[in-house]
């Protein structure tokens, strides 16, 4: 049987047996502009996650499905997905805790896509340039090495696995590209927090601005969507605040931070 | 051939996927923030409508006494005491949600911002259900 002709199968995609399910996928190639879905039967084990499910249809019943993973524990970032319309890391996502006989898996939204599941992540790598500031994750850190004080406050963003997530899940940036996104305004917040070197003003500068921080309205989506608990909402909205701060201090004859 | 090269040429034609404007109203997956964001809009697009809405009735008056009487006859009626009642709801929505959004915004109880939501809401819907009661019982 030809894969790419007839998508849905009654072949076991799994090793595992017991528990029947449906898995509805977003595919799209070059030039589909709207893309479509492809339904796979499979059976997975409890411990089955939406990853393993993709993998397994790809090895054993479509080869050319196109998906990005690497770590398989929500480390690397690279499977971040909207499944059953919600953004989620496929890779610790198990397929029966959604509780639904039939899953949908998307690619994250607000980003060009290269194919089926897989989306362009140039654009979002490219919102952190502005800040300045490379990124270093907590898992980087040596566990006996002395920590300045209060540093344990400073490991939120460290937490930062580049996923997509937020931007995905995010309703602003989903109709208005130029909005810096929360991942960038939360390596901002981080940036003023701790410089190492940077001009805290001049980040400042950068996020008190229309498509800035002041873009943002509330809906937390990012920080409920983040695998990683960075808060990017939280991280903002620490922004809004230092910038209006420093706006008030100004108009009253002090100094903008 | 350069791993780059072969990324441009999967990008050519493919779909943007971005939701745009659709995004801000479909509420599938969205958590209490994504409600709080999609009624938000919502409301504050009806009020907006009840603003130019109330302004033709209010041209009635100049219309005369009995263009003027036969509205109120109208607005008496039980369907239009219900839209009384959906007008107070999103009033008190988009008000409420506001002093949340306001504060929040400047950097206040972010942590609480659920709760607060919660607690406003209660209070919204205390006063919606006041004011309901008031409008069908008193007039």
């Amino acid at each position: 049987m030809n894969a790419s002709a007839d998508p849905a199968y009654d072949t076991h995609a799994t090793a595992d047996t017991g528990h029947p399910i449906r898995l509805r996928v977003f595919r799209c190639r070059a030039g589909d502009r709207s893309g479509h879905f492809d339904e796979f039967r499979i059976e997975v084990a409890p411990d089955t996650t939406v990853l393993d499910a993709l993998v397994a249809i790809r090895t054993r019943l479509d080869p050319t499905l196109v998906l990005r993973h690497s770590c398989f524990h929500a480390s690397c970032g690279t499977c971040g997905m909207r499944v059953n319309d919600r953004e989620v890391m496929a890779c610790v996502t198990k397929v029966l805790e959604l509780g639904t006989p039939t899953v949908k898996v998307e690619p994250i939204a607000n980003q060009a896509l290269l194919g089926d599941l897989a989306t362009d992540m140039v654009d979002f790598y490219a919102r952190f340039n502005a800040i300045g500031r490379s990124l270093m994750r907590e898992s980087e850190w040596l566990p006996d090495a002395s920590r300045p004080a209060g540093v344990e406050s400073y490991n939120r963003f460290e937490s930062c696995i580049e996923c997509g997530l937020c931007l995905s899940a995010c309703p602003v940036v989903a109709s208005d590209p130029r909005y810096l996104g929360p991942a960038a305004l939360a390596a901002a917040e981080r940036a003023i927090d701790e410089p190492r070197g940077l001009d805290p003003g001049a980040v400042l500068a950068l996020i008190d601005d229309p498509q800035g921080a002041w873009r943002c309205h509330a809906a937390f989506e990012c920080s409920e969507a983040c695998p990683s608990a960075v808060d990017p909402a939280g991280a903002i909205m620490a922004l809004r605040r230092r910038a209006a701060s420093g706006r008030l201090r100004s108009l009253l004859g002090g100094r903008h931070a | 051939m350069s791993e780059q090269s072969v990324v441009k040429r999967g990008t050519e034609g493919a779909s943007p996927r971005r939701r745009g404007i659709a995004g801000w109203g479909d509420p599938r997956g969205r958590r209490l923030g994504g409600w709080a964001f999609i009624l938000n809009r919502l409301t504050g697009l009806g009020v907006l409508a009840y603003l130019f809405l109330h302004l033709i009735v209010l041209s009635l008056l100049a219309r005369g006494p009995s263009a003027w009487d036969g509205f109120v006859s109208i607005a008496a009626s039980p369907l239009f005491l219900c839209f009384d009642v959906v007008l107070i709801f999103g009033l008190l929505f988009h008000g409420l949600n506001g002093i949340r959004v306001t504060l929040v915004g400047f950097g206040l109880v972010v942590d609480r911002q659920r709760a607060m939501f919660v607690a406003l809401m209660i209070i919204g819907a205390i006063a919606l259900v006041v004011a309901a009661i008031h409008i069908f019982t008193v007039g």
